[in-house]
């Protein structure tokens, strides 16, 4: 019993990982799936977020570009090779990781807006670039064309009949279960360690930590590295999930606001935070866009974050364990 | 006791044009209780900023424990053994008072040991400053003295051979100054090497063995307490006369 209690979480992230997995088989209509793919990709794109955001302080507006890296890397993979889908995530990853360190190193002595406003300026930069490279389709975007009967480790995972998954919506719907889950573990892990903990002083004040021997700079690195790679993972299965990628879609800067807006209504010290965020506005943006319009939802988002912002400034979870000490 | 802990050496420091430090030097010896004093603005928190890390000095060299600290970050330089504290505390606002204390332990003088050990030692030292029944307290809640405490304590937290502490007694009563004078007396007895930064005359002189004191960037005296408190240079600067 206590060994249950003591791998809790593991135990958690296991049964969701099944619980995941028995949707796929259960013949359910196809919408629930990419809506619910969506709100997956939100939570992990949040949670990445939140690892350098919210533990650390550093506010990321260049999701967008970390994501978009993350897509244009799986669609300049495609374009080159066939590689298989676990490959593209990988390499998606390391890109973005790259580039996360890339800017940790010139950027991080930036603080507060300074470090935004960069991070802003990368994301355009980024897009500037894939605008005008060709190979990855350039302006005019890229039509993806999903591997027919695919197969990992010999295993055929989507065949209407005898895959693992009947259809595509679905095994990608699992896949990002799967990457989500693995980043809500990261970003626990690190919450729970010595790198959150050197990370909260960080956040508290960087001066004060330094001196307290945190080395602040190697900190901010590996953060930004992680933060990034997992992000650009999120993004490398983005051009398998639309079929068609073009910068405007991958380097939306809707990313950007909502990767920091659903931890912070969820509540950014700890992992539960931007789930709990990514899982309320995912599902508010992705009911609203079918019920109202597809418009709207933008002011949805804009209206909760300032409610959040007055009422609860640190998110749901900081306003319920508030009401329950009281 | 004679041996030199600290030496500075013709340090200088510039920020453009304006010349912070100008060829300050001064020995410090192991175990000494060094005290700097000089008039507002005269460079005294630029030298121990010098010394931390937080800055880099322009010229001259910085030697700790036989070593130059040239190109050392703050956190190495900390675990080199030099712990500050600064003029206006700095609390790690979002943690409790022995979180605050974790922090160095886990990440420079009990690195690698388990938590149990590190929150044991985090309780040692809140006993040292009579502040354990604080230990689960919000940094907000605290008072400027034990604000002050907390400050020196997490210092305390490094092991440091060297313990700065910068205006340490600011803004606290008689009585206050004097529960934190015999802390850093206790402190000194055990073996650290102290450097203070004091603008209260009666504490900084009924500590130090020995007071430099900086105007203007530059060292103007140097000596025993009861010498500069008799200097006309030094009464010079303070007064203006």
């Amino acid at each position: 019993m206590s060994l249950m209690r003591q791998y809790k979480f593991e135990i958690g992230c296991l049964v969701a990982l099944v619980l995941a997995f028995t949707m796929t088989q259960m013949g359910l209509n196809r919408f629930v799936f990419f809506a619910g793919f969506a709100v997956l990709q939100y939570a992990m794109i949040a949670t990445a977020w939140n690892i350098l955001g919210g533990y650390a302080g550093y506010i990321n507006f260049g999701t967008a570009g970390f994501l978009g890296i993350g897509s244009y890397t799986a669609i300049a993979l495609i374009n080159y090779s066939d590689a298989s889908i676990v490959e593209q995530i990988i390499a998606g990853g390391v890109v973005a990781g790259l580039l996360g360190l890339g800017i940790g190193y010139f950027t991080l002595r930036l603080k507060g807006v300074y470090f935004a406003i960069a991070t802003l300026a990368l994301a355009i930069v980024v897009e500037t670039i894939v605008n005008n490279w060709d190979f990855v389709g350039g302006a005019a975007g890229v039509s993806i064309l999903p591997a027919r009967n695919p197969e990992l480790l010999g295993v055929l995972v989507v065949h209407k009949k005898l895959g693992v998954f009947s259809n595509y919506k679905e095994f990608l719907f699992f896949l990002m279960a799967a990457l989500t889950i693995m980043s809500v573990w990261i970003a626990r892990t690190i919450e729970k360690g010595k790198l959150g903990r050197g990370l909260n002083a960080i956040k508290d004040n960087e001066e004060a930590a330094e001196c307290m021997g945190v080395p602040t700079l190697k900190l901010k690195l590996i953060t930004t590295t992680i933060s990034g790679g997992l992000m650009g993972m999120a993004g490398a299965v983005f051009p398998s999930y639309l079929t068609f990628v073009d910068p405007p879609t991958a380097f939306n800067l809707e990313f950007a606001v909502n990767s920091l807006a659903m931890p912070m209504i969820g509540g950014t010290f700890t992992w539960l935070g931007p789930i709990l965020g990514a899982v309320l506005l995912g599902t508010v943006q992705q009911v609203a866009i079918v019920t109202i319009s597809s418009e709207l939802n933008l002011l949805i988002l804009g209206l909760l974050l300032v409610i959040f912002v007055i009422a609860a400034p640190h998110g749901f979870l900081g306003w319920f364990m508030k009401k329950n000490k009281r | 006791m004679s041996e030199v802990l600290l030496n500075i050496e013709n340090v200088t420091k510039t920020f453009g044009g304006f010349t912070a430090l100008s060829k300050v030097s001064a020995a410090v010896k192991k175990g000494e209780r060094f005290g700097l004093i000089g008039p507002n603005g005269s460079g005294k928190t630029t030298l121990i900023n010098c010394i931390s890390g937080m800055l880099q000095n322009n010229g001259g060299s910085i030697i700790f424990d036989g070593k130059d600290l040239k190109g050392l970050q703050p956190h190495q330089r900390t675990k080199r053994g030099i712990a500050r504290t600064f003029q206006i505390p700095r609390p790690f606002h979002s943690m409790t008072v022995i979180q605050n204390l974790q922090i160095p332990l886990e990440f420079v003088s009990s690195s690698g040991t388990s938590q149990k050990n590190i929150s044991e030692e985090a309780m040692s030292i809140l006993e040292v400053m009579s502040m354990e029944d604080k230990a689960h307290h919000e940094t907000s809640g605290l008072t400027q003295i034990e604000l002050r405490k907390l400050e020196l304590a997490r210092a305390i937290a490094v092991k440091p051979k060297l313990l700065v502490s910068d205006e340490a007694m600011a803004g606290l009563t008689g009585n206050e100054v004097d529960e934190v004078l015999e802390i850093l007396v206790k402190l000194n007895e055990d073996g650290m090497t102290i450097i203070m930064i004091e603008h209260i005359m009666r504490a900084v002189m009924q500590f130090s063995h020995r007071i430099i004191c900086l105007d203007a960037g530059q060292k103007i005296a140097d000596g025993l307490p009861e010498v500069i408190v008799k200097d006309p240079a030094v009464e010079r600067a303070y007064l203006g006369v």
